[in-house]
This record gives structure tokens, C-alpha cells and sequence, in this order.
């Protein structure tokens, strides 16, 4: 093929666009790489100056995050077994050994019930607050929207201490139920505004269609608009999913032992036995995964989701 | 199949009233043609049989049974939309098998494959049955639309323009079978159309709406033959009726001050003068384009007339329609 449009970019200047993007990805990106290499750094290694690139690489962050341990003396340490497993060796060669688990586990699994949960719900409920703000004749309508938005306009931490009261009342302090309430409220808006778009987009007519086919209003509902709202739903999830999941002052605020997310706790690992900044790493890697699995599970529909509208079929 | 009948059926939208006191009766088995130009009234009309929306004032009847408060499932029509018909999610096999799943009719399985097979084969969208709805031609797609309301047995069939967005050979294709499917099946038909053709053709009832309201109910021919007013004899025949002062060939009847002329009407065998001022020649048929007296007119010659633009024609009218100030007829 030798013929060419002129709508198309020249060959030169996809280079000159491929290169500028690279470069900025690698910028961008470069936070998230140092993160990830120092999880797999010795602590020596990880506070050399200047920064090692090339080092060797030890799981030593990874089997502090999840473990505590306490030190012995070498005369303790030579009485002892040997140790059974390569992590148990990974402790004993700094003249320590593990004396349980540590909590990170267990905080990274409420941030998932928390961040899941709160997505749901708030997908769920904007859904069909969504639905019934584009479809039905509500009363005060326009006014009702700004309201919702309006609950945004503000940062949701300036009203801190009426929420810490109303939870400590409520028994909500420190519950799953209560941060998923919480990140709900705060989502909710976003949800119902972003989800009336895409719903707005939906013509009518699919669900007059399924109404003289024989279905009810919420059959139309569930079995045509649903399907064709697929990818503003997963968008709209995604954002959801991401506030509620990295969501880090009122988590400290809020929770302290059962319901204690993964951002309030990772900090605190720098406090165990020194500054241990491998297993913080180590912390925030394992952390950036979940969503980073969620958004590439659905990014087929989140790339529709941002062109949505400005391609018309 | 079943007789539709409406009675002092009105809505209004805001200030607009879309349909103002229609009464009529679709009668079992009839081919009900709805003609009128955009926003008369033609596509409300459907909506209110089909219950998509509430009449406000009037009742509905399907089959002898008020169906005012019933929902559209309840009401057992079939609808074929003018467009976005197609569930755009499910493939064409899918949408045709949509109504027959419906809880209402809850078909079995092999009835959904047998019937979506010969609805296919009719349409001829065989080949296609297993693509997504977006990967169709519009034509495809109206096919699949009009296949959809086919795979079922309502109590009647309302189409809204279900045959313009397709090509001309396709349209006189599904003509002929949406006459078929009326005569074999003896079903109900009510159609919404601008087509002249699909009007004089398929139907054997014609309905003409003015501004929501009902001008004349009839067979094509007394439509077309004989309208109630100017309006109606607008809605039918290519080239449109002539509209002339009723004065310009003589003492008009008592009353008339338009004399209505369609291109038939027009004699070439004496009378007064008019000046040929553009002939088009369509292959079968050929138009010209005449002024009298400063009136435009429009009529048909010989397919091979030898007459050019210039040349002198004497017209008369024969067999011509009367109409008062208000635009009704006269005589």
C-alpha cells in the first residue's frame, strides 16, 4: 500500500508522539518502580546513597511484613532447632526469630471488605437512583441532583468530628458496616452523576421495546438497560473502588482495631524494629494490586467508558 | 387478532394536544394505514394502543375489553419501532427469541428455534442469525425489528414507518410479504406510513390525522377518490393534488373557493392556455410543469410527449373536487 491519508499521522510524527509518551509513562511511572524494587531490597540496600539500581534481591521486606519477631542472643539462636522453612532462616540470619504473624493480613482483607463493599453498595444504590433520575418524572429533580453533588463540594473530612460522634453514638466506631456506610455516602454522589450519564445515553426506546415484548418495568430494567450500562458501571466502579480502597483519613480516624484498612496500617510498620522501609514497600506493593487487577479486569470497559459518547454508532 | 377501538381518546403534552378526541375502530383482520405529516398524531396513536403512554381523556378497547389500565405485556401488541429497535447486546437469534421468552409467553425452547427459523427465512436474515445487532446493514436491522413483532401472535401488529429506512427494492420486497402475513394470517395491522404506495397497496382501512385529530376514515380508494377536505386530498397522490382559485375555469358550485385538481384531472383537449414551463421525464411516467394565469400547475403527458418548455397547452378540468375557505369539501 503506497497510498496515504491525510487524517493519518506521518510516520515521523508517530514517532515523535510514541517517544514524548513513553517518556512521560517512565516518569510517571518512576514512583511506582522504586516502590516495587525497594520491596525487594535489604534494608541496607534500601537506605544506600546514592539509591542502588542493580541489587541483589531478598524477600526479607516481605517476611517482615507479615511476621513479627523478636531478637535473641546468638547463644539462644545456636540452641535452637534449624530452622524448618526459607523464611524462618531469612529472620535467624539478623539474630531474630518469628514470634507470629503480623496484622497486615488481616488489614489488607478489611480493606477489601471495606473497599469491595462500599463499591457495591454505592454502584448498586446509584444505579437505580441513577436509573430513576433518568427515566421517571421526580419531583424537584434538578434540585435533588445538585444536592447530591453538592455533599461533594466540600473535602468529606472537614465534617470529621460530626461523623466520629454520630459513629461513636451509632456503635459504628471501628465496624466494617460503618466505613462501608461511610465510603458509600461519600461515593454515592459520584455514582449517581456519572451513572445518569451513561443511563441518559441509553435510548428509550430498548426498554419500550421490552415492555410490548412482554416483560415488566423492572425485567426491562435488569435485562436491557443493565447489559447496554455495563460500561459505565464498571467505570463508575473503578473510581468507587479507588477512592474507597486508598481512602487514608478517616480510616485513621475511624478504626483502630478490628476495621482497620490497609493505609492506616502500613505506616505504622516503620515503628517495628527500626525503620524498616522494605516491608513498607513490600505493604504498598501487595496494596496497589487488588485495584490494579480490578481495573485491568475491566478495562475493556473502562476504555469504552471514557471515549463513551464522542463516537456515535 | 383481535378489533382495536378507540373512543374520544385524547392526550395532551404540555400545552400540546397530540391526539384530540379520535375515535376508531381498527376491525379484526384489517390493514389500518395512518397517514399525516410529522406530528399529527400517527406515532402517539400507537404508543396509546401499545400503553406506553395514557390517553387522558377516552377509552381503549382490545377484543371487546377496556385495556386502559393494563401495561403493554397486558395488552398482548406487538410494536415495530421506527428506529433502536434492536437490543444491541444480544445477537439477532436473540432478539427474535426476546418476546417469546418473555414471562408472559415463557415459549419452550425447540417452539423459539422453529419459529425464529421461519421468521428468518421470511425476512431472509437466515444468514445472519447469530451476529451481534450491531453488525447489521439498517435495512438488516428493520428486518429483524419487523421479525420480532413476527415471531409472536398479538392481538394486533402496530409499525411505525417500519419500511423507510430501507432501500427500494428491499421496501417493495417486504411490502408484498407484509401483505402476505395479513392475508395468511388474517392479523390486525396498524401502520404508520408517509408512503403513498404502502398506503394504496396494503391497506384496507386509511386513516387521516390532522393535528391530532381524525380528518377521515376510509378505504384508500374513497381516500383518495373522495377526501372530506384539502388536507386530506394532500395526504395522497403523486404529484400532489393542484390547488387553484375555484374561479379559473368558470362559475365554480355555491360556496367552493378552491378547485382541486390532481394531475388526472387535468384534460389537454381544449379549455384555456397554459404555458409549459418544465417537463420531467421519469421513464414511467412523465410530469409537466405548467403555469396558468400565474398559478402553477402540475400534470402528466404522454410518456413520449414532443412538448418543450415554451409551448402553449390548453388544460380543462374533468371530474375536479371543491373546497370552501376552510378547506373543506364542497363537491
Amino acid at each position: 500500500m503506497s497510498g496515504y491519508s491525510i487524517t493519518e499521522p506521518s510516520r515521523r510524527q508517530k514517532w515523535v508522539a510514541g517517544t514524548l509518551v513513553v517518556l512521560y509513562a517512565l516518569i510517571t511511572i518512576m514512583p511506582l518502580i522504586w516502590i516495587i524494587t525497594t520491596g525487594f531490597k535489604s534494608p541496607v540496600d534500601s537506605i544506600s546513597y546514592p539509591p542502588k539500581v542493580l541489587f541483589e534481591p531478598s524477600l526479607e521486606g516481605y517476611v517482615n511484613l507479615f511476621t513479627t519477631r523478636t531478637r535473641v542472643s546468638p547463644e539462644q539462636l545456636a540452641q535452637l532447632p534449624p530452622p524448618k522453612r526459607w523464611y524462618e532462616e531469612i529472620v535467624r540470619n539478623r539474630d531474630m526469630v518469628i514470634a507470629g504473624p503480623s496484622r497486615y493480613g488481616e488489614r489488607f482483607m478489611n480493606s477489601v471488605i471495606i473497599g469491595f463493599g462500599s463499591t457495591f453498595l454505592s454502584v448498586f444504590l446509584g444505579t437505580l437512583a441513577a436509573y430513576a433520575f433518568s427515566r421517571f418524572k421526580v419531583p424537584l429533580k434538578d434540585d435533588l441532583l445538585f444536592f447530591i453533588l453538592s455533599t461533594r463540594m466540600m473535602p468529606p473530612i472537614a465534617v470529621a468530628i460530626p461523623i466520629f460522634l454520630m459513629f461513636r453514638k451509632l456503635g459504628l466506631s471501628d465496624t466494617h458496616l460503618g466505613m462501608i456506610l461511610l465510603y458509600t455516602a461519600v461515593n454515592i454522589s459520584l455514582a449517581v452523576w456519572l451513572l445518569k450519564g451513561f443511563i441518559d445515553e441509553i435510548p428509550r426506546e430498548y426498554e419500550e421495546a421490552a415492555l410490548i415484548d412482554g416483560y415488566t418495568r423492572f425485567q426491562a430494567f435488569y435485562k436491557v438497560v443493565l447489559p447496554q450500562a455495563a460500561t459505565g458501571i464498571a467505570s463508575t466502579a473503578i473510581f468507587c473502588l479507588i477512592f474507597a480502597w486508598n481512602e487514608y483519613a478517616f480510616a485513621v480516624l475511624l478504626t483502630s482495631g478490628t476495621a482497620q484498612t490497609a493505609p492506616p496500617f502500613i505506616p505504622t510498620i516503620i515503628g517495628v524494629g527500626g525503620q524498616d522501609w522494605p516491608a513498607v514497600a513490600a505493604g504498598a506493593t501487595l496494596f496497589l494490586l487488588p485495584v490494579m487487577i480490578f481495573t485491568i479486569f475491566l478495562r475493556k470497559h473502562l476504555l469504552r467508558g471514557i471515549t463513551f459518547g464522542a463516537v456515535r454508532k | 387478532m383481535a378489533e382495536v377501538r378507540m373512543t374520544g381518546i385524547s392526550i395532551s403534552f404540555g400545552l400540546e394536544k397530540a391526539v384530540a378526541d379520535v375515535t376508531m375502530t381498527v376491525p379484526d383482520g384489517a390493514f389500518v394505514v395512518l397517514l399525516g405529516p410529522t406530528g399529527a398524531g400517527k406515532t402517539t396513536t400507537l404508543r396509546l394502543i401499545s400503553g406506553l403512554e395514557r390517553p387522558d381523556t377516552g377509552q381503549i378497547h382490545i377484543n371487546g375489553r377496556v385495556v386502559n389500565n393494563e401495561t403493554p405485556a397486558q395488552r398482548n401488541v406487538a410494536m415495530v419501532f421506527q428506529q433502536y429497535s434492536l437490543y444491541p447486546h444480544l445477537s439477532v437469534r436473540e432478539n427474535l427469541a426476546f418476546p417469546l421468552r418473555s414471562p408472559i409467553l415463557r415459549t419452550p425452547e425447540d417452539q423459539i428455534a422453529r419459529k425464529v427459523g421461519e421468521v428468518a427465512e421470511v425476512l431472509q436474515i437466515s444468514h445472519k442469525l447469530d451476529n451481534k445487532a450491531t453488525e447489521l446493514s439498517g435495512g438488516e436491522m428493520q428486518r429483524v425489528s419487523i421479525g420480532r413483532a413476527l415471531v409472536r401472535d398479538p392481538a394486533i401488529y402496530l409499525m411505525d414507518e417500519p419500511l423507510s429506512s430501507l432501500d427500494a427494492k428491499l421496501r417493495a420486497d417486504l411490502r408484498i410479504e407484509l401483505k402476505r402475513i395479513h392475508a395468511n394470517l388474517g392479523a390486525t395491522l396498524l401502520y404508520v406510513t408517509h408512503d403513498q404506495i404502502e398506503a394504496m397497496t396494503m391497506a384496507t382501512h386509511v386513516g387521516v390525522l390532522d393535528h391530532g385529530r381524525l380528518v377521515q376514515f376510509g378505504t384508500p380508494r374513497q381516500i383518495y377518490e373522495n377526501p372530506a377536505s384539502l388536507y386530506v386530498a394532500g395526504r395522497l397522490g403523486l404529484p400532489r393534488i393542484n390547488a387553484l382559485p375555484a374561479t379559473l375555469f368558470g362559475a365554480p358550485p355555491a360556496g367552493a373557493s378552491t378547485i382541486g385538481l390532481r394531475p388526472e384531472h387535468i384534460a389537454h383537449d381544449g379549455g384555456k392556455e397554459a404555458l409549459v414551463k418544465r417537463i420531467e421525464h421519469l421513464g414511467d411516467q412523465t410530469r409537466l410543469h405548467l403555469s396558468l394565469e400565474g398559478h402553477d400547475l402540475v400534470t402528466l403527458t404522454d410518456v413520449h410527449t414532443k412538448l418543450k418548455p415554451g409551448d402553449r397547452l390548453p388544460v380543462q378540468p374533468r371530474n375536479p373536487l371543491f373546497f370552501d375557505a376552510a378547506g373543506d369539501r364542497v363537491a
